[in-house]
């Protein structure tokens, strides 16, 4: 009797560990605390929010009419999460992962440059007056101010830089 | 489609300007469902009303101007002349009355909560319960991220997603479509008040008033191969939505011409203005034109050329839909 009760007890204790590593969204929020920096990694960036992560299927929920574009160069999934910087500046970076460097570099070379400044970040990059945008091997990472200033631009080329380092490791 | 040729399409352009004259001569405009309007020889109205100090010397909009900047686009949509005459004309006290604003984009490209609030302001000064008010769309998080305060107070304004209360069991068919409704919608809502955003859609070509009912159903990942058409209209051809829709107020404080729906501010900019008007294809037919001149001003191609032309705005106009006109011919732009 006491031998089956601990058979069981490791059944369950089996289930639950099995559960658990099933369990996606925990393994994948332990992988994308990997990509995204601590507070102050970048000096006077504070990270302000927890990361939600969607998955290809659940793209669309995220990102509406765009998710097709993504899933057409093979996207896996998205993490996300907001920073802020000096309590001045509002930001989100989205990282995107992609099965490959091809996906990552066919989504950066879709979108217009407009009025970017070219900078040297990860495989390719541009940063705008509020955004940045780069890519760097099966990576596309997306930085959005949503405050304007004459200091966004290089503070979210600092952000970025920490982002770089972090996805490259 | 209505256009016979790019002429055609800068004519257009040039009467936006001259619209106003057109508006000038009519007289104030009845409350007609869309397929009477479309029955009617009277055009279609749709205000745009732009505001150059919006925000001031900031950049967020500024509360007393958007109020003012609303008041004037529903006078002018209704040739009325206090700001409280034509929500009186609009709703009635005891109706319930919802708001489907677009939070999808993110902060930066969604329903302005200043302009909401002023809308929630003149409806009540209309009759309308607090209580009776309802902010909605697809998941509470996501107002809360544009800066909505959810709450479900009997007796404030209510503001919450489809999440908290679910879709209706049943499905509901039309055309292409066949999808579950929001039990807002159906069960909170007696009449509903579209404030869409006006942004390029990466699959549609554009997105504003039609496009944002995608928000009211379960499956709107469902609709959008062939750039959503014809499932824009279909969707827009559902009972609850056709009966209910009675108003668009679309926020084109900031408005985006590439990389939509999610913002980019590169793509991005400051319109300080709202598009008004009781047919929403009229309207999207207006928005895209806005769009379109923004694309050509940044040398960019036109959404035909990227292969994103916006035929869900023709299909919703077609003799299966009947929603409204995508006629230039037939569309009064008032601008003020």
């Amino acid at each position: 009797m006491r031998r089956m009760r601990q058979r069981l007890h490791s059944a369950l204790l089996l289930v639950c560990c099995l559960a658990l590593f099933a369990n996606g969204s925990c393994h994948r929020e332990g992988g994308a605390n990997v990509l995204f920096p601590s507070s102050n990694e970048a000096a006077g960036w504070v990270k302000s929010s927890d990361i939600r992560t969607f998955e290809a299927v659940d793209l669309w929920k995220y990102i509406d009419g765009e998710a097709e574009r993504y899933v057409k160069a093979g996207v896996e999934r998205v993490c996300t999460s907001d920073y802020k910087y000096q309590n001045k500046i509002d930001a989100v970076v989205d990282i995107y992962t992609m099965a490959n460097a091809e996906g990552s570099k066919r989504i950066f070379e879709s979108e217009p440059a407009g009025d970017a400044r070219s900078v040297q970040l990860g495989d390719g990059a541009r940063l705008y007056s509020q955004s940045l945008i780069f890519h760097r091997g099966s990576y596309l990472v997306r930085i959005v101010a949503y405050q304007e200033s004459a200091e966004t631009p290089q503070t979210l080329f600092q952000l970025g830089r920490a982002i770089e380092e972090r996805v490259t490791r | 489609m209505a256009w016979k040729g790019e002429t055609s399409r800068r004519d257009f352009l040039k009467k936006c300007v001259t619209g106003a004259a057109i508006l000038g001569a009519n007289s104030k405009v009845p409350l007609l469902e869309a397929s009477e309007r479309e029955a009617s020889a009277e055009k279609s109205r749709v205000v745009v009303a732009h505001d150059a100090m919006l925000r001031g010397n900031g950049t967020a909009v500024d509360s007393a101007r958007v109020l003012s900047l609303l008041d004037r686009s529903m006078q002018a949509l209704f040739n009325l002349d206090k700001p409280s005459e034509p929500w009186r004309r609009l709703v009635r006290p005891g109706e319930r009355v919802g708001l489907k604003v677009n939070a999808l984009g993110g902060r930066g490209l969604s329903s302005n909560p200043q302009l909401v609030e002023a809308i929630c302001e003149r409806l009540q000064e209309a009759g309308i319960r607090a209580g009776d008010i309802v902010i909605w769309d697809r998941d509470t998080d996501e107002l809360e991220r544009v800066g909505f305060h959810f709450s479900t107070a009997r007796n404030g304004v209510q503001c919450f997603g489809t999440d908290r209360i679910g879709y209706e069991e049943e499905l509901v068919t039309f055309g292409s479509v066949g999808s579950r409704l929001s039990r807002i919608l159906t069960q909170r809502c007696d009449v509903l008040i579209n404030i869409p955003v006006l942004k390029d859609h990466d699959g549609a070509g554009v997105t504003a008033a039609l496009k944002n009912m995608y928000g009211v159903i379960h499956n709107p990942n469902k609709y959008h191969p062939n750039g959503c058409n014809p499932y824009i209209a279909d969707v827009n051809m559902l009972p609850e939505i056709r009966r209910k829709v009675r108003l668009i107020i679309c926020d084109a404080t900031t408005a985006s011409y590439e990389g939509g729906p999610g913002y980019k501010p590169q793509y991005a900019w400051r319109n300080n203005a709202l598009l008004v008007s009781q047919d929403p294809v009229a309207l999207d037919y207006v928005g895209w034109q806005i769009i379109e001149r923004k694309r050509s001003e940044k040398g960019l191609k036109t959404l035909d050329a990227d292969g994103r032309r916006p035929h869900y705005i023709a299909t919703a106009a077609d003799a299966q839909h009947r929603l409204g006109t995508n006629d230039p011919g037939r569309i009064a732009i008032v601008e003020v």
